[in-house]
């Protein structure tokens, strides 16, 4: 590729000259505000109000949307914004899993807020370039490239008309545009959506890294809720950071002695038990596959089973043998967790890059379930190449895979059939029907392009066409705010259940994952019990988001001694690291109590913010029952034996004398009033009403009583 | 002769010499990260081949959480 052609063919709209400033105690201390409207470009100071209140990363994030959107904003008008913050300990490289960004935009999924946690160099970066956060706002006439330069101390908005839109050849490509020379490739990172981003409500973001071993550039994901639709909306074609050379304490941290030794603590831990412990430096989290198919809770046909006999096909083992491990397999340096794996040299089969030799990222587990057994697909080369154009194309590997599932059933049905989708035979295991869906995503056209809406757009569009029955779609639409869920099975785990449907966002896991400590472990019995659970770790994990850190070395490693701890369910000792690091980054004396507060600071902002878009409320936590329990016969009969137990032992009837349609419909109603009651019990331990809302005693409590937030509650607090 | 024992609230089927691996290997539980105890007390890794569980036991078997 020319790239000197495609730089000569950019025309420059916008310069803005800054100065590079200085990093104290993890922070730059202002933001990036840049408006396409008309190419504005300023700085704005962060307060110390903000960084009390609200952290850094999604906390940022939050904070600036609020202030850009009003409660009429949708996600496709000039007012919405692009929200990139790391946080506070993003960017040390002395303890595993710190240098993740939070994108924070209005979702076209879900029409209220989505945050979305990646890896890749670019949070780091825009820190080390001057500033906290980047604010994008407005919409570009044609195609732009932003582009900050952290080693000149400038930002271009610059007209790019010819560079291609896929991830995969764009980010290569001004990679080596920006870099001064081959070295500094290493010092810039690029973010990027690609071709069926322009199209597709589950467009996602790339954020890349230059590997240096493999001299190759690599990418992670802001996958879900639609963050990379939101950049094409904008007609941005990438966002490019080039940073100034990476030091040691970049973050000019207060206590670095402190940071070092956990860091030299937790890496002995990834040496010494990483092996035989979670794999993750061997096989990423794709060591789950086998583990979630043997407990029941592989996704297979659209969640409807929670394992599959053709699982040794696709399992970790099959995954290891295609990844090339390497110690620059994280997705940040420093990371010794480097779970960031790579197929190398995958022959492409289809599309438009039939023949080429690519490097895949991953899957890791939620790509190889979701574009695999939840589709019915027990192929790794199929999920090998949906996983190369899912992201190459800029689409959510999650929510393509529910998505495609949820497709595939109504297929089964006849909900769908050749006619309606334009000649695709959506049948589960057809993975050159569901790669075709992706080409057809990528250009905008076909089945592709109502698919690529996601599954609530699906449904309602098959029912407005009176193509079946909008109670079964509703029932097997794997969706809540519109978002997909995620890739566990959670019909056995009531815990869990909350764990999806009552998310800020949507049905991600990464508010709690609670399913072994409800459903096998039998730790939290009672309501009450697992509102604790719902309570501490969706806080507990907000955490993350807040820093611009990474979730895995949290659990995905633990110490020797962490079972004689108290709780080794929390890993006290990684989160005692936590506490010390945030502590020795900005100087603050916190304990693990502050942590959670901190967090319940912006997640009841979140909640609020969802409140005033018009959701956030008990009805937006409904789940769709297949989620709960089987909506089928053929589901129910599946899993027999455990149903027809639980209508024995816990509602004292007798299946032996009911038919399947009762046994079926006393289950439902059980299980539904069970989540209802669940909801009661979550809502009280997190200080809301029945309805859903946080109180103002709550807000007051916590330090959050801002006079926004009790504009919005208190209407409904009256009612 | 055989009893039976608890092992994560519901009751199984016990036999005389039954260890804290047959439990797992009986149960299934495949899943690397587990905290044990039996009668409140911890069994640590290296003890679960041979650590006998006695009739009547309240065994926990705690998974841990990852991936994600």
């Amino acid at each position: 590729m020319d790239y000197t052609a495609l730089k000569a063919a950019h025309t420059l709209l916008k310069e803005y000259a800054y100065d590079l400033g200085t990093i104290e105690r993890g922070y730059t201390n202002r933001t990036l505000y840049i408006n396409l409207d008309d190419n504005t470009v300023k700085e704005k100071p962060v307060s110390e109000m903000m960084k009390k209140k609200f952290i850094g990363g999604k906390g940022f994030g939050l904070r600036l949307l609020w202030d850009a959107v009003t409660p009429t904003t949708k996600w496709n008008d000039p007012e919405n914004e692009l929200i990139i913050s790391p946080g506070p300990i993003a960017g040390i490289t002395q303890y595993s899993g710190t240098g993740k960004s939070l994108v924070v935009t209005l979702s076209p999924m879900t029409d209220i807020v989505i945050d979305s946690n990646v890896g890749g160099y670019f949070g780091p970066y825009l820190k080390f370039s001057g500033f906290d956060a980047i604010e994008i706002q407005g919409k570009a006439k044609k195609d732009v490239i932003i582009a900050i330069d952290g080693v000149e101390g400038r930002v271009t908005i610059e007209e790019a008309p010819d560079e291609p839109l896929d991830s995969h050849v764009l980010a290569e490509a001004l990679t080596n545009m920006y870099a001064a020379d081959a070295d500094d490739r290493r010092n810039v990172a690029v973010v990027s959506a690609g071709s069926a981003a322009d199209y597709c409500g589950i467009g996602m973001l790339n954020f890349s890294l230059f590997d240096v071993q493999r001299q190759e550039i690599r990418m992670k994901q802001a996958g879900r809720g639609g963050t990379g639709r939101v950049l094409r909306d904008k007609k941005i074609k990438a966002i490019v950071c080039r940073s100034p050379q990476l030091k040691g304490d970049m973050n000019n941290v207060v206590d670095m002695d402190a940071i070092k030794e956990r860091g030299k603590r937790f890496n002995r831990e990834i040496r010494e038990f990483d092996d035989v412990q979670c794999r993750m430096r061997k096989v990423g989290t794709a060591h789950l596959m086998e583990i979630m198919d043997e407990y029941d809770l592989l996704p297979t046909h659209n969640f409807k089973f929670g394992n599959h006999p053709d699982i040794g096909r696709i399992d970790s083992h099959v995954w290891e043998d295609r990844f090339t491990p390497r110690s620059s397999d994280g997705c940040w340096y420093g990371c010794t967790m480097a779970c960031a794996k790579v197929a190398e040299d995958f022959t492409v089969t289809t599309g438009p890059y039939k023949g080429d030799n690519v490097l895949v990222d991953g899957p890791e587990y939620e790509s190889a379930a979701g574009l695999g057994p939840n589709i019915g697909v027990f192929d790794p080369d199929i999920i090998l190449e949906l996983n190369f154009y899912c992201d190459t194309y800029g689409l959510d590997t999650i929510s393509f895979g529910t998505l495609t599932a949820f497709a595939m059933e109504c297929y089964g049905m006849g909900i769908l059939n050749k006619e309606r989708t334009g000649g695709l035979e959506l049948t589960f295991g057809n993975g050159q029907a569901a790669l075709e869906l992706i080409h057809q995503m990528s250009r905008g056209e076909g089945f592709g392009l109502i698919a690529g809406q996601g599954v609530r757009k699906m449904k309602r569009y098959f029912a407005e066409k009176g193509w079946g029955d909008p109670q079964i779609m509703q029932d097997i639409g794997m969706e809540n705010k519109g978002l997909e869920y995620s890739q566990y099975v959670s019909k056995e785990s009531l815990a869990q259940q909350g764990g999806y449907a009552m998310t800020n966002k949507g049905p991600q896991h990464d508010e709690a994952w609670l399913i072994f400590m409800d459903m096998v472990n039998k730790q939290i019995p009672t309501f009450e019990d697992k509102a604790e659970a719902l309570h501490y770790f969706p806080m507990f994990r907000t955490w993350f988001g807040l820093m611009g850190l990474c979730k895995l070395p949290w659990n995905d490693v633990e110490p020797e001694n962490n079972a004689e701890t108290d709780e080794p369910a929390k890993v006290p000792e990684h989160v005692d690291n936590y506490v010390t690091i945030y502590n020795a980054v900005t100087g603050s004396h916190i304990d693990k109590q502050e942590m959670i507060r901190q967090s319940e600071r912006v997640y009841n902002f979140q909640r609020i913010f969802n409140i005033r878009m018009g959701a956030g409320l008990r009805a937006n936590d409904a789940q769709p029952y297949r989620a709960a329990g089987p909506v089928t016969a053929e589901e129910y009969e599946s899993r027999a034996d455990r149903y027809d137990k639980q209508l024995k032992d816990v509602l004292g009837l007798d299946p032996a004398a009911m038919t399947i349609e009762e046994k079926m419909a006393a289950t439902r109603t059980y299980r539904e009033d069970q989540y209802e009651k669940l909801l009661d019990a979550v809502y009280e331990r997190r200080g809301w009403t029945p309805g859903g809302v946080p109180t103002i005693e709550h807000l007051k409590k916590i330090g959050m009583d801002l006079p926004e937030l009790i504009e919005v509650v208190k209407p409904l607090l009256e009612k | 002769m055989s009893g039976t024992i608890t092992v994560n609230r519901e009751t199984m089927e016990w036999r005389p010499g039954m260890t804290v691996a047959d439990i797992l290997e009986e149960r299934r539980y495949t899943f690397k990260m587990l905290v044990i105890r039996v009668n409140g007390t911890l069994i640590k890794k290296d003890r679960w081949p041979d650590a006998a569980v006695p009739e009547g036991a309240d065994v926990q078997v705690l998974h841990l959480m990852s991936g994600g």
